[in-house]
């Protein structure tokens, strides 16, 4: 029996009709991760602590640094948090307004955290998906390389470095994004292994694009989607390893602060019955790193193929 | 398995003499020695003592003897700082203490961890498994920094229930808290690993045919689900060991327990680098080793594993 022409023009219709709602992986990606309550909760916490760490600074009549004299050693009864003084988390052990240190401790936690995956992303990725697309001795020799380096327990080299070229930012950073990259680069590695067999890098291949542009042009932008999800999972690993070595008063150096060192100022001074000094860097601390733990859950969830 | 094993030490070797190597070169690119005080030495004491040291002698030599000296006898060398003690007699001192706490908190999260993953797997949607859920969420923001400071609050200045601090000889009083604070967020990274691999298990065929069969529960958990399960684990307790040692950094610091963080950041501010390297390298051989031990393992559980 033939079909009607009525039928067939309806499923063309049909089929036309598909084709304009047809779903990109990331729009399928974008609803998936909306419908996840946790992580539409850890975004909406994202952008709160995004903002307070941005836009804080201008909710203070105090800057982070000066230090006020009459509160110098008697924060425990008159640096009490109050809203009448304007000092909202009380002050620290040198009267210095806690809400105004809060504020620039989360944005240089975040920024360490950001910085740190943004070198993952670029090295780690490149270096991954280079090493992959090569394969053999290359890929050999590059693999190995970050298997030594990361046996290498960092923590302590870190630790060495900022002993021995004095502590900064800048050694900080360049001594987070010296470790950040390697785990990007095993992963990213691992998912060009399989993009390189598929026909588009065939074709690209038999038709003479140069291997550079192959793997900038068509086997990077396949890795995006786990490469998200590691980034946005490795930024709250990061800061946890600040705020270690600014605990230890390793890392980010007075008169700027991070989570870590104030978190550090506050267990040292817990005796002194300055509770909030513990207190407030810590409730900046657990909520910063949930924020990120979610959201980079909800990307998972999201893009993993897996589950689909 | 042996030429596995060998192949694996030949990795393991040159990496600890990049270490050696690495730590020794950043210690000599260092701007201005160990003896560069605020108040300038005479020259010729100065040089005195950089020939005590060994630091007058060229780079290639320094670093030769440096690096036959830590092969062959174990020997670091002597403290810069300290006069009368040699960097052995510190690690001799503190690393007793850390690895006691350290093999503690190791296995008080390999333990609990596992058996709360697996129990959480098994009872999948129970109110166990949504408290164990809930507490792997939670502990993640718990790093060892963050707890030891809530603990102290909450277990020695509110309750009063145990010391704040002290090593006292390894009372188990002292132990509890810093062995909590360093075990708690990798117990539940453990635990969360442990669930997700035990309940990928407990879906395939092979435990669907053991259950068919009728074998207990009890018996399909432990002979034949606890094994595959535990491989992702094991992977992960290699690094874990090493959190353990890098986090005694904080937990001498807070608790005063006196182990080898200490006297390592002590030495960071005193820029005493014969300690810093020592312990440095002490610390790279262990995780090299355990890395080892733990890939060893693996193979052997494994028999997927190409040796």
């Amino acid at each position: 029996m033939l079909p009607h022409a009525k039928d067939v023009e309806s499923v063309g219709e049909a089929v036309q009709l598909a084709e304009v709602q047809g779903r990109s992986l990331w729009a399928d990606a974008r609803t998936r991760f909306f419908r996840n309550k946790a992580a539409v909760f850890g975004l909406i916490l994202l952008v709160c602590v995004a903002i307070f760490a941005i836009f804080g600074g201008f909710f203070t009549q105090y800057e982070r640094d000066v230090v006020d004299f009459s509160l110098m050693g008697a924060n425990a009864y008159k640096g009490v948090p109050s809203f009448e003084t304007g000092h909202y988390f009380g002050t620290d052990a040198s009267g210095r307004d806690l809400y105004a240190r809060i504020v620039q401790g989360t944005a240089i936690s975040i920024m360490v955290g950001v910085v740190g995956a943004t070198v993952a992303v670029i090295v780690g990725t490149l270096y991954g998906a280079t090493a992959g697309y090569f394969g053999g001795r290359v890929d050999g020799i590059m693999m190995r390389t970050v298997d030594v380096l990361m046996s290498i327990p960092f923590m302590f080299v870190l630790i060495l470095m900022l002993v021995i070229f004095g502590r900064s930012m800048f050694m900080l950073f360049l001594g987070i994004g010296l470790i950040s990259w390697l785990d990007m680069a095993r992963i990213a590695r691992g998912q060009t292994l399989t993009i390189k067999n598929k026909e588009f890098v065939e074709v690209a291949h038999a038709i003479g694009v140069h291997p550079l542009k192959i793997i900038l042009r068509h086997i990077v932008p396949n890795l995006l989607g786990i490469v998200a999800v590691y980034a946005t999972l490795l930024v709250p690993q990061l800061i946890i390893f600040e705020s270690f070595i600014s605990f230890l008063g390793l890392g980010v150096q007075e008169p700027n602060t991070s989570l870590g060192a104030l978190l550090s100022e506050g267990a040292s001074n817990m005796f002194n019955g300055t509770i909030w000094q513990l207190q407030f860097p810590l409730i900046a601390f657990v909520f910063t790193i949930f924020a990120f733990f979610f959201v980079g859950d909800g990307l998972r969830d999201a893009l993993d193929p897996k589950d689909r | 398995m042996l030429s596995f094993i060998a192949r694996r030490l030949a990795v393991a070797i040159p990496t600890l003499l990049i270490l050696v190597v690495l730590s020794f070169v950043l210690m000599y690119a260092a701007p201005g020695g160990p003896f560069n005080s605020e108040r300038p030495l005479p020259p010729a004491v100065l040089a005195n003592i950089e020939a005590k040291y060994g630091l007058d002698q060229p780079f290639w030599k320094q670093i030769a003897n440096y690096v036959v000296g830590v092969v062959t006898q174990f020997d670091f060398g002597p403290s810069f700082q300290y006069k009368d003690r040699s960097v052995n007699d510190i690690i001799a001192q503190g690393f007793p203490v850390t690895l006691t706490y350290g093999a503690w908190s190791f296995v008080v999260a390999a333990v609990v961890g596992i058996s709360l993953g697996a129990a959480a797997a098994i009872k999948q949607n129970s109110w166990l498994d949504y408290m164990a859920v809930g507490f792997t969420i939670g502990a993640q923001v718990l790093p060892n920094f963050v707890m030891a400071p809530i603990l102290v609050l909450i277990f020695t200045l509110w309750l009063g229930w145990l010391p704040g601090g002290g090593w006292n000889g390894g009372q188990w009083e002292n132990l509890i808290l810093p062995v909590i604070a360093l075990s708690t967020s990798y117990m539940a990274s453990i635990a969360r690993i442990t669930r997700s691999s035990m309940l990928e298990v407990l879906n395939t065929n092979f435990i669907r045919t053991a259950q068919a069969k009728g074998l207990s529960p009890s018996r399909v958990i432990f002979r034949h689900a606890l094994k595959p399960a535990m491989l992702p684990v094991l992977s992960y307790l290699g690094p874990t060991f090493v959190f353990m040692i890098t986090g005694s950094v904080v937990i001498d610091i807070f608790f005063s327990t006196g182990g080898i963080g200490r006297f390592f950041v002590d030495s960071a501010f005193n820029r005493d680098y014969s300690v810093i390297m020592g312990i440095t390298i002490l610390v790279g051989s262990m995780t090299i080793l355990f890395n080892l031990l733990v890939d060893v393992l693996y193979a052997w559980i494994d028999p997927k594993i190409r040796y």
